[in-house]
């Protein structure tokens, strides 16, 4: 899982520039799916063929980044945001774009730091003029932080958990059930531009046309100095979600994880993120309606180069969707 | 001339029947079906080889404007805003409301009757009202009702060398460029599904419906969009200049443009010489934020025309930018007939 997880946080994917992880995930599926496909806006559908209803799960692909929208004659990167970034937690960090270039943020002259805002910043590459800042990157480039992982006793701290943690959960589910007779039809969709509006899981959703829809994720923690309030603590297993922004996840469903949870002794939290969606929110509104349900794995710092999280959360999360697809979810769960 | 036709025409979001009439008998002759939906698109297609793909190309007929929501006793009019109207640019602007033009007046308090910490700031839309010169609610009611669109009265005009000034380029420069290429002779080898969508600036609720019902392989939407490139502006901030050639967008608010149609259009401009430029900002939305999460996915992209003063009672626009959009256009849409579509 380290392994796994180590490869996912470290490679590029920025909404909207997931190739990289595609890739990775595509080479670790192949062969234990029935079938791999990539629909029109780049999500990575994995197929379980097989009898029973269609379970689709979901992780995201993409992480927060910056895009390039002006270069000036100076060779200075102006730029805006891919997702939730603060403008705060830019200052000191490095930012790489797909074809390797490094660059800083620096910031205007300001008086006062509260009046700190992206526009007011640039990324630094090191030009010396425009003409040879072109010739590294150029208006419309996305760019990812750059940080490696670091593991450490039962914890990892690393970019972009947010969510190849989920990445890792699914690919780790997959493998476990790889040449088991499951009584579901699975279809993993590794989804894309989930920081920028949850958009690849909706038509994704729309494609499988699921039966019962679930999606890992991370969520936040209340369990550091003086957090902001919530019942979620790393290490204590994998959440069960209760609502978020954009679903409020079916009573049935969230309640059958939960028995599956305690008939095979593994331990979960239940989760009620006050800010916050996930890819749970499009699926469930699919179509006609799709009953839906998410795992999180409980996460600090989220939406910084340097999340934590717990591995045995991850792995249980893991666990916790291997138990579940194990299950025949058909109408009689609801 | 259509762009003055156009851009003259009453056509507030969801009362776009003027805007569509117009479009309608311009491209008919030209197209093999035009239809309306139920939520008011028109809907033109030029067919090609059946087994061909289906493109997709869109511009909003709708304009922000303003709405009636109370006549007074006075037989002064109340409104509220309908997409995205800057309050403070309505003061002493003439207006015309409901599609028969009731020519009336936005007005306010005069500055004698304010108070000192009124004078100190703009006027918010419940300061404000309209004057269509009745002298009272019955006599209002006889040339309005409740419900009735509020456009800006503003005549289009040529100006400078290669300008042109007025109201609702945002998006009738886009109509103006969908209509122009279904217009042309030329016949592809593949469908062109041309949408003139209803309701964009109140959410992209026409273009949703329409790419819905027509499943196209791929879609443009045509834009008016920012240009700011204005004194007090930093250039960094100018998302768009005027005379530099249509933008194209990588992202906004709404959508990533699919990164192999993005490309296609930079390679069919480079190769015929058209000038372009990239939109440098990521705010705003268009129609392609709505129509590339229809169903499975649709591929989108965005071809604007630069526009200052966007959503104001009158922008300006350059014309060179207009007739570069509709070749860059044509330029694309012959390379899907020669080489396919761009993925």
């Amino acid at each position: 899982m380290k392994d796994l997880l180590k490869k996912l946080v470290e490679a590029f994917g920025p909404a909207g520039n997931e190739g990289p992880i595609r890739e990775i995930i595509r080479t670790e599926v192949e062969g234990i799916v029935d079938e791999v496909k990539v629909d029109a806006l780049g999500n990575l559908i994995a197929v379980r063929r097989g009898q029973g209803p269609r379970i689709m799960i979901a992780a995201h692909m993409d992480e927060i980044g910056v895009i390039v929208t002006h270069i000036d004659e100076k060779g200075f990167v102006r730029f805006s945001n891919i997702g939730g970034i603060s403008p705060f937690m830019l200052i000191g960090q490095r930012v790489v774009f797909a074809n390797g270039t490094l660059g800083t943020f620096g910031m205007e002259k300001l008086d006062d730091m509260k009046d700190l805002k992206l526009s007011k910043m640039f990324i630094d590459i090191g030009a010396k003029d425009e003409a040879s800042a072109r010739e590294k990157v150029a208006v419309g480039d996305i760019g990812a932080f750059c940080r490696e992982a670091h593991f450490q006793g039962d914890r990892v701290i690393a970019k972009s958990l947010d969510n190849r943690a989920g990445c890792a959960v699914l690919v780790k589910a997959l493998k476990e059930l790889a040449g088991r007779e499951i009584p579901n039809q699975v279809y993993a969709v590794f989804t894309v531009q989930e920081e920028l509006g949850l958009r690849g899981a909706r038509t994704a959703a729309y494609a499988v046309n699921p039966d019962i829809g679930f999606a890992v994720d991370v969520t936040g923690t209340g369990d550091t100095p003086e957090a902001p309030t919530m019942a979620v603590k790393l290490g204590e297993g994998p959440t069960i979600k209760v609502k978020d922004s954009v679903v409020l996840t079916h009573p049935r469903v969230r309640q059958f994880m939960a028995e599956v949870a305690k008939k095979k002794g593994i331990p979960y939290q239940f989760e009620i993120l006050e800010r916050g969606g996930t890819d749970t929110g499009p699926i469930h509104l699919t179509r006609e309606g799709v009953p839906s349900g998410a795992i999180s794995v409980p996460t600090r710092y989220i939406h910084t180069p340097s999340e934590m999280a717990d591995m045995n959360d991850i792995e249980n999360a893991a666990k916790l969707f291997v138990a579940i697809l194990e299950e025949q979810l058909d109408a009689a769960i609801l | 001339m259509l762009l003055k036709t156009l851009t003259e025409a009453f056509g507030v979001s969801g009362q776009e029947q003027e805007v569509a009439g117009i479009l309608r008998e311009q491209v008919s002759p030209f197209c093999d079906k035009v239809e309306q939906d139920a939520l008011g698109n028109v809907i033109a297609v030029k067919s090609g080889n059946e087994k061909g793909p289906k493109v997709m190309l869109a511009a909003h007929m709708d304009e922000i404007g303003l709405m009636v929501m109370f006549i007074e006793k006075s037989g002064t009019l109340r409104f509220r805003p309908i997409g995205g109207v800057d309050p403070r640019v309505l003061v002493s602007k003439s207006v015309y409301v409901g599609k028969n033009r009731v020519p009336g007046v936005i007005g306010a308090k005069p500055i004698h009757l304010q108070k000192r910490e009124e004078a100190d700031k703009p006027f918010d839309i419940d300061g404000l009202f309209i004057d269509i010169g009745a002298k009272d609610k019955d006599e209002a009611e006889k040339l309005v009702k409740l419900g009735d669109g509020i456009i800006f009265a503003t005549k289009y005009e040529d100006i400078g060398n290669t300008r042109a000034k007025g109201k609702a380029f945002d998006d009738r420069v886009g109509c103006a460029v969908l209509a122009r290429l279904l217009m042309m002779e030329k016949r592809w080898n593949f469908t062109i599904q041309g949408v003139f969508t209803s309701q964009e600036e109140v959410g992209g609720r026409g273009a949703q419906v329409a790419s819905y019902r027509l499943e196209p392989d791929m879609a443009i939407a045509f834009e008016g969009t920012t240009a700011s490139d204005v004194p007090g502006s930093k250039d960094h901030l100018y998302s768009t200049s005027l005379g530099k050639g249509p933008a194209l967008t990588h992202a906004d608010a709404s959508f990533v443009a699919d990164p192999r149609i993005v490309k296609r259009l930079m390679e069919v401009a480079d190769a015929k010489g058209i000038p372009y430029q990239m939109r440098e900002l990521t705010t705003g939305g268009t129609d392609a934020g709505r129509i590339h999460l229809v169903r499975e996915g649709i591929p989108a992209g965005v071809v604007s025309v630069p526009t200052r003063y966007i959503h104001s009672p009158v922008s300006i626009i350059d014309k060179y930018d207009f007739e570069n959009a509709i070749k860059l256009m044509a330029a694309f849409l012959d390379s899907i007939e020669e080489r396919g579509l761009p993925f």
